[in-house]
């Protein structure tokens, strides 16, 4: 351990504001493509869910499809 | 050779085998990044000129390094998709520009920071900065080009063509340092030659390193797998897949 207190790990001579912000700048980046991949692939499938509803619907043998937009 | 050549052409193939790869891929990246930022910001001793901000480096490195180094893998796969009309490559494009665009954008964004500190200012337009700055904008032109455009058969094309266009930019970046008069470090870790820096620095580093590429290997597999999902919403396979979700 370089740090002989929790105050000198967070102010790091005087340089804690920038290494802080960069490490906390590398999550939120991650944190957001993470986030983002989640939100693309819930988009697919709902807009696949939907595609098979109106197919079924079409084909006239709709009715048990109706209640499958669960998650 | 071939065969796995085929094989990795095949959606349906790669659809399986990088759902099975992925947990391995996401826990392995979460463990190996724990251990490189704890050892780096906790352990590494502190730099005799640079104090602690040098600490920086543990993310700055391995997201530059990652952001040429994807724009490097697209544009084989931009050869690939041309050469071959491998659908897959085109998927590897769409998958990867978001990741490399977050990995250069993050480079830009620590450098500045590292920078006040070390230099006295957040940016200077000298070569390394300015052909990094571009890098960004490569990505987020494959982006918009991508957004832009309807017919995927047009769409894989024109960005494939741009990302080898672009290609130009990754050897200007890499030997800025050594071409021109610039305020940026040249590379601390080499191939060829001892690290200029103790183990104790470099060791986090490469761990660092190791971490960043098993977290984007795992991220662009993830956006893969949503990318042939989308593709290939005819499949029958897809549907079944869905079904069962």
């Amino acid at each position: 351990m370089q740090f002989d207190s929790f105050q000198a790990l967070i102010t790091m001579g005087g340089h804690g504001a920038y290494v802080w912000f960069s490490y906390g700048a590398f999550i939120l980046v991650i944190l957001g493509l993470v986030l983002a991949t989640v939100i693309q692939r819930r988009q697919i499938i709902a807009h696949h869910r939907r595609l098979m509803r109106s197919e079924a619907q079409r084909h006239g043998s709709g009715g048990k499809t109706h209640n499958a937009s669960g998650a | 050779m071939w065969q796995w050549f085929h094989k990795l052409g095949s959606p349906k193939w790669f659809f399986g085998i990088a759902g099975r790869l992925m947990p391995w891929l996401g826990w392995s990246a979460l463990v190996v990044l724990t251990v490189g930022v704890v050892w780096g910001l906790l352990f590494a001793p502190a730099d005799y000129q640079q104090g602690d901000s040098y600490r920086i480096i543990f993310i700055h490195v391995p997201s530059a390094y990652l952001g040429q180094s994807l724009y490097v893998a697209m544009a084989i796969a931009g050869v690939v998709g041309l050469v071959w009309r491998m659908k897959m490559a085109d998927t590897f494009i769409a998958s990867a520009t978001a990741v490399g665009a977050a990995m250069t954008f993050l480079a830009l964004l620590t450098g500045a920071v590292w920078g006040k500190p070390t230099w006295g200012t957040w940016w200077v337009w000298d070569a390394r900065l300015t052909s990094m700055l571009l890098l960004l904008f490569l990505y987020l032109g494959v982006m918009a080009l991508r957004g832009a455009m309807e017919d995927p058969d047009i769409r894989a094309r024109a960005s494939a063509i741009l990302v080898i266009v672009g290609v130009v930019n990754i050897p200007i970046i890499k030997y800025s340092v050594e071409w021109w008069n610039t305020l940026h470090q040249p590379a601390t870790i080499k191939v060829t030659e001892a690290p200029s820096m103790p183990a104790s620095m470099w060791v986090p580093l490469l761990i660092c390193l190791l971490g960043f590429h098993l977290l984007v290997a795992w991220l662009i597999l993830w956006r893969m797998r949503n990318d042939i999902l989308l593709r290939e919403r005819r499949a029958r396979w897809i549907r079944n897949w869905v079904l069962a979700q």
